[in-house]
């Protein structure tokens, strides 16, 4: 399976922080931002219906899946992936809430802003090496 | 992890690789003071009012508010959030207040005439333990910074409101604070709505 994009999504829809795998050759570019965003609405419904954080499979589109995890302060985890095994989606999902927790605890980082720290984009991508084997 | 060469201090862990459990979970009262004490007197430098002071209070609280809440909720609650008005008080005043200050809260109430004001009482609140107000300022109350830790809580959770710390004198001289919790219209129709 392939994990495409994952984007953390603040409080104003503004986004926090990406990481791009892979874009399909034949598309245009940013076109997987383009289609998280879009699922944004739906993520927004889902949030108050339910107590999860784990939100799994918010939307479809074409043959790419939208996997979504709301926080206790209903900052969005979203990733663009195509395949349908959500443990390891959840897992990494998970470790990275405990990561984005341990940015917050940081005082001089003003939540709602952007994520430039080099270590948490470090952690972020061998967790996703982890749960999607690069 | 980098060593120092002898005689520097150990490093501390990055930030990344702290666990985010418990750990000792007690200060020292002296150093809250001390740390409380520079906030306040920072405050009271640059405000040119006494609303101006409690908003900026506020504002110091509602920063470790939002922090608070995305914290105590991994550790109390794994992967379930709050996403009503009552539980979320509830947290509030329980887990929450325990984590923070040692006991719970003493009372929350609702206002029985306005169903978007909601009361939390405390007996004795830390922030104003080593504090004395002149009495030209009114009714002004470090426990500002409380309510703005509460503000920061509630309006992280998506359930906007503002919080005030309101000092009120009981029948027997004895003095506690109430922070009153007034919810934006739209919070209360929402969850008239998933009633």
């Amino acid at each position: 399976m392939s994990v495409l994009t994952f984007i953390i999504v603040g409080k104003r829809d503004n986004p926090l922080y990406e990481l791009v795998w892979q874009m399909r050759k034949d598309e245009p570019a940013h076109l997987n931002q383009f289609v998280i965003h879009a699922a944004l609405d739906i993520v927004e419904d889902h949030v108050w219906s339910t107590q999860n954080m784990f939100l799994k499979t918010v939307d479809k589109y074409n043959d790419l899946y939208i996997s979504a995890f709301s926080t206790a302060s209903n900052v969005k985890l979203m990733l663009l992936h195509d395949s349908r095994s959500e443990d390891s989606i959840k897992g990494f999902l998970s470790d990275v809430y405990e990561l984005y927790i341990k940015t917050l605890c940081n005082p001089f980082y003003d939540v709602g802003t952007v994520i430039h720290s080099t270590s948490f984009d470090a952690r972020v991508k061998s967790l996703a090496k982890k749960y999607f084997g690069g | 992890m980098q060593s120092g060469s002898s005689g520097r201090p150990k490093r501390l862990q990055p930030l990344v690789d702290r666990p985010l459990s418990k750990g000792k979970g007690e200060v020292t009262l002296s150093a809250f003071g001390f740390l409380f004490s520079e906030m306040v007197q920072k405050c009271q430098n640059k405000a040119r009012t006494v609303q101006e002071l409690e908003s900026r209070l506020c504002n110091y609280g509602e920063h470790v508010g939002v922090r608070v809440l995305e914290l105590l909720t991994h550790r109390e609650k794994g992967l379930k959030r709050e996403t009503r008005l009552i539980p979320l008080l509830s947290f509030l005043t329980g887990s929450v207040w325990k984590t923070l200050f040692g006991r719970p809260a003493d009372a929350l109430e609702r206002h029985t005439q306005n169903e978007d004001e909601y009361m939390i009482t405390d007996k004795d609140p830390i922030t104003n333990k080593f504090v004395s107000v002149p009495s030209d300022m009114g009714a002004f109350s470090c426990a500002a910074f409380v309510a703005g830790i509460i503000q920061g809580m509630i309006s992280g959770a998506d359930f906007k409101g503002t919080v005030t710390a309101h000092p009120v004198s009981n029948d027997d001289g004895s003095s506690k604070t109430i922070y009153l919790i007034k919810f934006d219209a739209e919070v209360i129709a929402r969850e008239k709505r998933f009633a």
